[in-house]
């Protein structure tokens, strides 16, 4: 089952490889990646998607735990969490298909951010599900070139 | 000079910060951007041992850690010298030997230009490495190193690797920042949790049939004496890994002996039918459970207790997992069984002492047998010598027969299995412990590979005793290819050996060959009473195996030479 984890890492450079290696050399499976700053400027945050069952994911906790460089590890998936991809997504159109993709877009929240004679790029967020089914709803139009991030997850505050 | 200097070269910070951490020796070799370091070395009190080869430098600089508890600390410049010592990081790594290993890099501002001598030391060495450094700024060197030294000796210890380029070594007036260490990413476990700690009290107060299963975690952690007082509080019988030999004195009546692919039969029979495992300071090595962890032990709860959490579980999952220091966790352990019942475990014993009489560890007496050799060494030394050995064949005889009798008196390469390793260890060995005796067994195959520091025993006048099984085979590769591969013997021949003798005399080492068993005896006690190194130079048969053994993909009760 895909886990999303979430690292707090020391901001230096060779912390990426530290990490990539560590899934490399062990076989885990990363299914996304992403590392940005974070409120403190000496931590990156990573959020890592990776397939497996418990006993691996709690082998894959521990290992990263073990990186001096990683502060600390937690395990989103069973929390309440918000999570989001984004997606640019470049799209054929022509006269007869323009309205019906620019309202298929709309349906999604999307958002044009570039538009050419024959095509459009599109900017869409949401959860791994929403911007699949954007996906797959455009394609009959042309699907040209797919941009994805990803995933991203927040905490969810208690209430 | 300038008169207004008020800081410090580089490399005489570092030489400081090495002192400060109680630094008396560094085992190097130097080189190109080494040169400013070498001469602030000339002004420092740290003694440096010359090595004849950077694999010479890191093996007895791990031998020293091993030996004395301390870390070791080695030196090598950038490139080629740094790649050198790559076997022997991932040696120490894979046994959790603590080092400090310093290596000089190109210019900074050569770095990443493959500028002449330049290898990316860091980048290589990440995956056999705790963690490692390179040195930015100068001024952050005491910082570097002290925080080198505490991950490297504190928690799980293993090699940690400071990479110097040549500018920071060389930089004059430095004013260093203070020695603060910043590691927050980085906690060291100590007491267990206590309330898991009273169940696994319950538990050994309940069971009928315990083994404890002690691994070199528990001599690394200084818990041997805690293992030892809870052993004998409750009767446990004790199989130790091959890194955990030194636990309990050899001979002692609850030591069962080690377990695993050569281990002894009442061993693997008493860790398959137990029913509770208790698992101090190891990881199920698959020399151990022959990589069949869910055959392994299967009968019995299983405590794991160790101070590295990525190891609870990896392999076997541990019922009752502790996270914690060794000592502490087994010392309150033992505080916590004196509240309650001692196992029954009379017809567990009853049952142990049948296995011991009918499958002693045995050989031929009655020729010369590197089994034998090794016995008489044991019976001739005294309980403080360092047994050092290469690998092969020659290191599970040792493991087997010689009688250790302290923890760190056992000095061999385990996870890695690295050949070569034993020479040079045996140089920090001694240089660690210098009024101790030091004797290494190694193979005619190992010998040869790290053979160039016969030069470091002699320049250093290091009386260590050389104990050569020749067999004339790599013994352990033919034994495989013998039992397993049809005697099809393929690239095991040592023809062309040199004559050891010789080569030992051209050292300056004085050189005994022992061809048959009357001469044996006679050989090693005139070797111990030699003031200086000796070579011995047994001939052995190349047909000698080391029994009993585990098959490969064999569960640990089904041995060969039962």
């Amino acid at each position: 089952m895909l886990h999303t984890l979430a690292a707090l890492v020391e901001n230096h450079p060779g912390v990426l490889t530290r990490v990539a290696g560590l899934f490399a050399r062990r076989a885990y499976n990363i299914d996304s990646l992403s590392v940005c700053q974070t409120e403190d400027p000496q931590l990156s945050r990573m959020t890592i998607v990776v397939n497996g069952d418990d006993q691996v994911i709690e082998q894959v906790r521990n290992q990263l735990n073990k990186l001096v460089i990683v502060h600390s590890v937690t395990d989103l998936t069973t929390e309440s969490v918000v999570n989001r991809e984004l997606a640019l997504v470049r799209i054929k159109v022509s006269t007869e298909t323009r309205s019906e993709v620019l309202q298929t877009v709309d349906i999604f929240r999307g958002r044009v951010v570039d538009m050419g004679r024959t095509n459009i790029t599109v900017e869409l967020t949401g959860d791994a599900e929403k911007i699949d089914a954007f996906v797959n709803a455009i394609r009959p139009f042309g699907l040209l070139e797919l941009v994805r991030t990803g995933k991203i997850a927040i905490l969810r505050s208690e209430v | 000079m300038n008169a207004g200097k008020k800081g410090l070269r580089g490399a005489t910070i570092l030489l400081q910060a090495l002192e400060k951490e109680g630094v008396d020796v560094i085992f190097g070799y130097p080189g190109g951007v080494l040169l400013p370091l070498y001469d602030s070395l000339l002004d420092s009190p740290i003694r440096h041992i010359l090595a004849r080869h950077e694999q010479g430098v890191v093996h007895a600089a791990d031998g020293y850690a091993r030996v004395s508890g301390k870390v070791g600390v080695c030196l090598a410049t950038s490139g080629p010298g740094a790649t050198n010592l790559v076997t022997g990081i991932a040696n120490a790594y894979m046994d959790s030997i603590p080092l400090v290993v310093l290596t000089g890099q190109v210019v900074s501002s050569l770095l990443g230009t493959d500028s002449f001598q330049e290898a990316d030391i860091t980048g290589i060495t990440t995956p056999i490495t705790k963690h490692s450094y390179i040195v930015k700024d100068a001024r952050e060197i005491p910082r570097v190193v002290k925080e080198a030294f505490y991950l490297a000796g504190t928690g799980r210890p293993g090699p940690v690797l400071i990479d110097l380029p040549k500018d920071i070594l060389a930089m004059e007036n430095v004013e260093p920042f203070p020695a603060v260490m910043n590691l927050r990413g980085y906690t060291v476990p100590g007491k267990g949790d206590s309330s898991k700690i009273n169940e696994v009290v319950k538990l050994i107060s309940e069971c009928r049939r315990p083994v404890i299963y002690a691994g070199g975690g528990v001599i690394a952690a200084g818990a041997a004496g805690a293992l030892r007082s809870l052993s004998e509080k409750a009767a446990l019988p004790v199989v130790t890994t091959l890194m955990g030999i030194g636990c309990l004195p050899h001979g002692h009546p609850n030591l069962l002996g080690m377990v695993g692919m050569h281990g002894t039969v009442t061993s693997n029979y008493a860790v398959d039918d137990c029913d509770l495992l208790i698992a101090v300071g190891v990881r199920f090595d698959d020399r151990v459970t022959s990589g069949l962890g869910h055959l392994f032990a299967t009968k019995a709860k299983i405590i794991h207790i160790d101070v590295d959490s990525a190891e609870i579980s990896k392999v076997v999952r541990a019922h009752y997992p502790i996270l914690g220091d060794a000592r502490l966790v087994l010392e309150e352990m033992l505080d916590g069984l004196a509240a309650v019942a001692v196992p029954d475990v009379t017809d567990w014993w009853d049952r142990l002492h049948v296995w011991r009489n009918d499958h002693p560890l045995k050989y031929d007496k009655d020729r010369l047998t590197p089994q034998m050799v090794i016995q008489c060494i044991g019976e001739l030394a005294n309980d403080k010598t360092i047994m050092v050995t290469d690998v092969g064949q020659h290191q599970m005889w040792t493991a087997q027969y010689f009688p250790i009798m302290h923890p760190r008196n056992l000095v061999t390469s385990g996870g890695l299995g690295t050949m070569g390793f034993g020479l040079p260890a045996a140089v920090g060995a001694q240089i660690a412990r210098p009024d101790d005796l030091v004797f290494l067994v190694t193979g005619d195959g190992s010998f040869q590979m790290c053979i160039q520091e016969l030069a470091t025993i002699v320049q250093n006048n290091l009386p260590i005793k050389i104990v050569l099984m020749n067999n004339g085979v790599l013994g352990m590769v033919r034994q495989w290819q013998k039992m397993f591969y049809g005697e099809r013997f393929s690239g095991i021949q040592l023809h062309s050996n040199p004559d050891f003798i010789k080569v030992a005399e051209a050292y300056g080492i004085h050189g005994i060959r022992i061809e048959s068993l009357d001469q044996a005896r006679s050989a090693i006690a005139q070797a111990i009473d030699y003031p200086g190194p000796v070579l011995l130079d047994f001939t052995i048969s190349p047909d000698e195996d080391v029994l009993p053994m585990v098959a490969p993909g064999k569960a640990i009760t089904e041995m060969l030479g039962r």
